[in-house]
């Protein structure tokens, strides 16, 4: 999968999205480096969401969503005649602005990507112990829920349920991970706890992570990316843009002055 | 001024009418019980013999010299057409409330809902004319015996006419699933079909028991399909080609016929009895599976 000569986990080129006859991304072209942390900011409305799920496929759940152009995940057209979606959904996982742990235990969450893609029957059980701890560990989670692995992971707090949805990612080791929001729903306490835990990940995979916290964008990406109005307006190192904004776009929304 | 006052007229009205309308209900079903209890209760306390009730076959009120009142034969009567019924039922209105529920979209998925609601309002006396006349003469060419009326006939038709409610109720439980369960799994590369196996249906259980429970209540409490297309005559089945007699449909054929007061008059409202009481256990079942779900 993760072939080394390759620089940017992430392409596209021309990327056009239409909601029915809406258009929310217009010619967007990037290149996302491999195994960095890059973050997509933007006011609201701007498209982030969307365009990070149009990077797994998960917006062709809307029946009318149409999209032209190329997407390319570590080489691979995402939209070519050979290319499975479930493989698409395997190399690139993705956290929702909610936490959305399934109704299961919390060893079950953890393990259930693994099963889908791996079958059932040639896992023993300290196999899959092993799996489930490892995926905890990387999350900073093992420590507490080590003792309650099969309550439901409903119990768990929002912070604890959202490390818990990238913990049931990384099993079935993908290459890209899309977080949209990921911190949203959390107190100061819960978002600096699962910040640090993302910075943990970085160089391992690659994060494109939406925030609308600049502070956030600034502490736990490398580079970052600007869009307005469903168009990208400028993508440069975080530092760079922050401090020397090539756009007057950029400069007012990252003063503040967009709201 | 006028038209707050108006406007405060009519909510007490609608208010005092809904009001009326709900104690009223409950007030009638308390009522019918009432009624059932006292005109069964002569039998229960004298002529009544619970062992001979519950375990001899022979439903013999009418003999002249010994009558007998054992309720076993309508008993199973009962339990083996509603447990085929729900055999049958239960994969039919499953799998309908996962096509409609999870794949059909816009225009079919409504058009369908509304043939499946078309389906519930079908007469059941329609439904035992189906089994009297068709299903009969099917099952004596199909399987070649001498009499199509029997536990398979009922069992179709009642499973048929169970299985819009089963598909209805287990169809609500399967869109009370928050999508976000299907989206975070799709997500980690589910297919459709492993979406609705490891996430839907296992989130949606307990609606689903309810469904399937509702539908055996259901087939307890139907009537006419199944006396016309059981056969009606009192017996212990050994295979779904044996006639057999429900206890409903006893009740329905025999009731016109008998003297008020008379110990055969009293039998059959103990059967009433029992009846209401199976009919209520399982619905109350239903409604606590339910509202499981909704504590959650
Ligand atoms: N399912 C949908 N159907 C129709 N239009 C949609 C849909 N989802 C998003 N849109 C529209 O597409 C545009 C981009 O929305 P999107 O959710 O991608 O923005 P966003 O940058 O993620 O915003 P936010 O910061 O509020 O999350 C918006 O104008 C939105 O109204
Ligand atoms: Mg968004």
């Amino acid at each position: 999968m993760a072939r080394p000569e390759i620089t940017y986990a992430i392409e596209t080129q021309a990327l056009n999205l239409w909601y029915s006859t809406f258009q929310a991304l217009f010619d967007v072209d990037l290149q996302i480096k491999r195994g960095q942390i890059t973050s997509l900011i933007g006011p609201s409305g701007c498209g982030k969401t969307t365009f990070l799920r149009s990077i797994n496929r998960i917006n062709e759940r809307l029946g009318y969503v149409r999209t032209t152009g190329s997407i390319t995940v570590l080489g691979n057209d995402i939209y070519g005649p050979n290319v499975e979606l479930i493989q698409i959904r395997k190399q690139v996982g993705m956290v929702f602005q909610r936490p959305n742990p399934l109704p299961l235990s919390i060893r079950d969450n953890v393990i259930f990507g693994y099963r889908l893609h791996e079958g059932r029957g040639r896992l023993t059980r300290s196999q899959r112990d092993e799996i489930v701890e490892r995926a905890l560990r990387q999350v900073l989670l093992w420590d507490v829920v080590k003792e309650k692995l099969g309550r439901p992971a409903i119990e768990l707090s929002l912070e604890e349920q959202q490390k818990l949805c990238i913990a049931r990612l990384l099993p079935v080791k993908p290459a890209v991970l899309l977080m949209d929001e990921p911190c949203s729903a959390l107190d100061p306490t819960g978002t600096e706890a699962v910040e640090e835990m993302i910075w943990e990940l970085r160089g391992q995979y690659t994060i494109l992570i939406v925030t609308h916290n600049m502070a956030q964008a600034r502490r736990t990406s490398e580079e970052c990316i600007f869009m307005l109005l469903g168009r990208v307006v400028e993508h440069a190192p975080t530092e760079e843009l922050f401090v020397t904004p090539r756009h007057q776009e950029t400069a007012d929304y990252i003063e503040g002055r967009y709201g | 001024m006028d038209r707050r006052d108006l406007d405060w007229y009519i909510d007490k009205a609608v208010q005092i009418l809904v009001f009326v309308g709900g104690v009223s209900a409950i007030l009638l079903i308390i009522g019918i019980f009432v009624f059932i209890t006292k005109e069964g209760a002569g039998f229960l306390t004298t002529t009544f013999d619970a062992k001979e009730f519950f375990t001899s076959p022979r439903w013999r009120p009418t003999s002249e010299h010994n009558p007998t009142y054992g309720a076993l034969a309508l008993i199973v009567g009962t339990a083996s057409i509603t447990g085929l019924a729900i055999l049958i039922a239960v994969p039919f209105s499953l799998g309908a409330a996962i096509y409609i529920g999870e794949f059909a979209t816009g225009k079919t998925r409504e058009i369908l809902k509304v043939l499946v609601e078309l389906l519930a309002a079908i007469p059941s006396v329609v439904w035992g004319f189906i089994g009297l006349s068709i299903m009969n003469s099917l099952i004596i060419k199909l399987f070649d015996v001498p009499v199509g009326l029997n536990v398979l006939n009922a069992g179709v038709i009642l499973g048929l006419m169970a299985a819009p409610i089963m598909t209805t109720i287990a169809e609500d439980a399967l869109k009370a699933v928050p999508d976000g369960y299907r989206e975070a799994a799709e997500a980690l590369g589910a297919t459709r079909w492993q979406v609705i196996f490891k996430v839907v249906l296992p989130a949606a259980k307990n609606g689903l028991v309810a469904a399937v429970l509702l539908g055996v209540g259901r087939g307890f409490g139907e009537t006419m399909a199944v006396l016309m297309a059981s056969g009606h005559s009192i017996n212990l089945p050994t295979s779904v080609f044996d006639s057999v007699r429900a206890l409903t449909a006893t009740i329905a054929a025999e009731l016109g016929e008998t003297a008020v007061g008379s110990d055969h008059y009293r039998a059959l409202f103990t059967l009433g009895i029992f009846l209401f009481l199976i009919t209520f256990l399982i619905n109350l079942t239903a409604d606590l599976v339910l509202r499981g779900i909704r504590k959650k």
